[in-house]
């Protein structure tokens, strides 16, 4: 699975420039991410955040700039951008998981019909990511019948059973009962451990001292500071780094 | 330290208490309800008696023309009794009435199984209906294929057309309405032109002038020569009317679709028709089963317009037949039996939806 050249970036966006209509939401942006690395993304709402990580798999559409995602960049071309979604995984705020599916049929979905892979194969693997998630006595329900942090842990079943080389996560325990985030902030943080290369926007400070390599602060669309988390958290240079901090952290 | 003892369940309170204690809870509470129940009681047995009286007690079930009714007060059923094969089959000729019979039997075996919960082979007798059971009916009916004498389709009708004509309306509108109401939000221009223009248009003119269009206008535009058959152009007309109701109802299905769900479907890698078929249609069908089953129902009434062109459906053959001397009065009779017919599929359609709703509900409620 080690990719023949090791320098190669698993993500690199260099020049981004997006707009929604005049808005301006995302501008010069510039990150590159090597495979393995974990990466939290921070910022006030509106600050282009999602939008950011969104492009990363053309859910959103950048509109000048170039993104290259495990040697692949994003343009127009479909067969490219289903190429790069079928090796980046990604959890949403909602989960978004199929309602009229069971959970072990969210997680065969993708294998059998992307990946063309067997259905008794599919499912062997989804039971051990679900086992890994720890819900594989779930696997028959339905995703209305789970609670909200469940629902996250199938979601990111799910992404897995893609096998994926990248994992982006969209804001994944804000909508969550409190009690409901730890679980899932305790599977991601087993897939940080195992060198799974992770674009996370979370406010879940602890988790980005606990895991991440960086910290990337956004404001009005763009990269304002990014460090490793203790020089980010006890160090911040921006003056609107530290007025952020100051408004998260003293809760 | 005390230990704790549940309390004993107790019965829950009694509510009904058969029907006395229902009537004087609810009929008979006050001086003035009672004054009403005893009104509307009585207004009921006005009617309803001389109903019953009509269609069961004082009516003739038997008997092969107009002596039989003679003198009676009740319905005259004898005469449907007469004239069964001929509201059934219309002019289709005697002899192969078999050919029907055979279409028939087909579509309970096939479809029948659909109404019960667990049946062995529910999935291909379904995908058996839908596909090769309308191409095998029309060989069977219209014949002239493998010894089979050919059958004009001017000889089609009665319950048969009606059924017929609903039939294939409703197995071609679906997936055209389908097609139609992805490709009304499809990014692409002209396709998304296209379909709006197609939709508005047919769901812009009466269905009587869909169908004068197709037996009147459209011969003229066709070379010398080169006509095809009326109830095809018919059928025809219908499918593309009924298609474009059919689309907007689906439509609204997908609108009600979260964004999330399109999203999720992408973020694994699935094309845009495999996102479409495994995961935005299924629940966006089920989202719209009552709309979809209302366009049916009313397709399946306004098949009897048909008769305006000619084609002879259930309710042309009945207005045929209660004109026949031999039978006198017997128009009440004719019509009450052409509705009975009608309300029995309509039911059937509206009583198995509801049990595919029941049936598709996975506990998840928006």
């Amino acid at each position: 699975m080690e990719n023949a050249n090791t320098n190669e970036l698993a993500v690199q966006l260099s020049g981004v420039n997006k707009w929604y209509g005049e808005f301006h939401v995302l501008k010069d942006i510039n990150l590159n991410v090597t495979p393995g690395e974990r990466i939290v993304i921070c910022g006030p709402s509106g600050s282009g955040k999602s939008t950011m990580i969104r492009c990363i798999n053309r859910l959103e559409e950048h509109q000048a700039g170039q993104i290259i995602v495990n040697g692949i960049e994003l343009t127009e071309d479909v067969k490219r951008i289903d190429e790069v979604r079928r090796e980046v995984g990604m959890c949403f705020q909602h989960f978004n998981l199929f309602p009229h599916l069971t959970v072990l049929e969210n997680c065969t979905l993708a294998p059998i019909w992307v990946r063309k892979m067997p259905k008794k194969e599919a499912e062997e693997i989804a039971m051990h990511y679900l086992e890994r998630v720890k819900i594989p006595e779930q696997a028959g329900k339905f995703p209305g019948q789970l609670s909200g942090g469940q629902q996250q842990r199938v979601a990111i079943a799910r992404s897995l059973c893609m096998a994926p080389k990248i994992m982006l996560f969209d804001e994944p325990t804000s909508a969550l009962d409190p009690e409901m985030i730890k679980e899932v902030l305790d599977v991601m943080v087993e897939l940080a451990e195992e060198g799974m290369t992770m674009l996370c926007v979370t406010h879940e400070m602890g988790f980005a001292k606990l895991v991440a390599n960086r910290v990337i602060f956004m404001d009005a669309g763009q990269i304002v500071e990014e460090n490793e988390p203790h020089e980010f958290f006890d160090n911040p240079q921006n003056d609107r780094t530290k007025l952020f901090l100051s408004q998260i952290l003293n809760h | 330290m005390r230990d704790f003892k549940a309390l004993p369940d107790l019965a829950p309170p009694l509510v009904a208490r058969g029907v006395i204690g229902w009537a004087r809870e609810n009929l008979f509470s006050t001086p003035l309800n009672s004054v009403m129940s005893l009104i509307v009681i009585y207004i009921l047995y006005l009617t309803l008696v001389p109903i019953i009286d009509w269609v069961f007690v004082s009516s003739v079930f038997l008997g092969d023309d107009k002596t039989a009714c003679e003198g009676i007060t009740g319905a005259c059923w004898a005469f449907i009794g007469n004239r069964l094969p001929i509201f059934a089959y219309g002019s289709y000729p005697a002899a192969e009435y078999w050919r029907l019979e055979t279409c028939f039997v087909l579509l309970l075996f096939s479809f029948g199984p659909q109404f019960f919960e667990k049946f062995p082979y529910k999935l291909p007798l379904g995908i058996f209906s839908l596909t090769l059971f309308p191409v095998i009916c029309y060989f069977l009916i219209a014949g002239g294929y493998f010894g089979l004498e050919h059958v004009e389709t001017e000889k089609w009708g009665g319950l048969a057309l009606t059924l017929m004509i609903a039939y294939v309306g409703i197995v071609a509108a679906l997936p055209f309405g389908v097609v139609l109401a992805l490709g009304r939000r499809s990014d692409m221009p002209v396709i998304r032109t296209f379909c709006i223009a197609f939709i508005e248009l047919w769901r812009g003119v009466p269905l009587i002038s869909v169908l004068f269009m197709s037996s009147v206008m459209l011969p003229l535009f066709l070379p010398d020569g080169m006509n095809f058959d009326k109830l095809l152009r018919a059928l025809i007309g219908i499918t593309m009317f009924q298609s474009a109701y059919m689309a907007e109802v689906i439509r609204g299905g997908l609108q009600a679709i979260p964004r999330g769900q399109y999203e999720a479907a992408k973020a694994l890698g699935l094309s845009y028709w495999k996102s479409m078929s495994l995961i935005i249609l299924p629940q966006a069908l089920k989202l719209v089963i009552p709309g979809i089953v209302n366009t049916f129902i009313a397709l399946f009434k306004d098949t009897t317009l048909v008769l305006i062109i000619g084609l002879l459906d259930i309710l042309a053959t009945v207005q045929a037949a209660i004109t026949d001397p031999a039978w006198g009065a017997v128009a009440t009779e004719g019509y009450v039996f052409a509705a009975a017919c009608f309300w029995v599929f309509c039911f059937g359609m509206s009583r198995y939806s509801i049990k595919l709703e029941q049936k598709l509900h996975t506990g998840h409620k928006r």
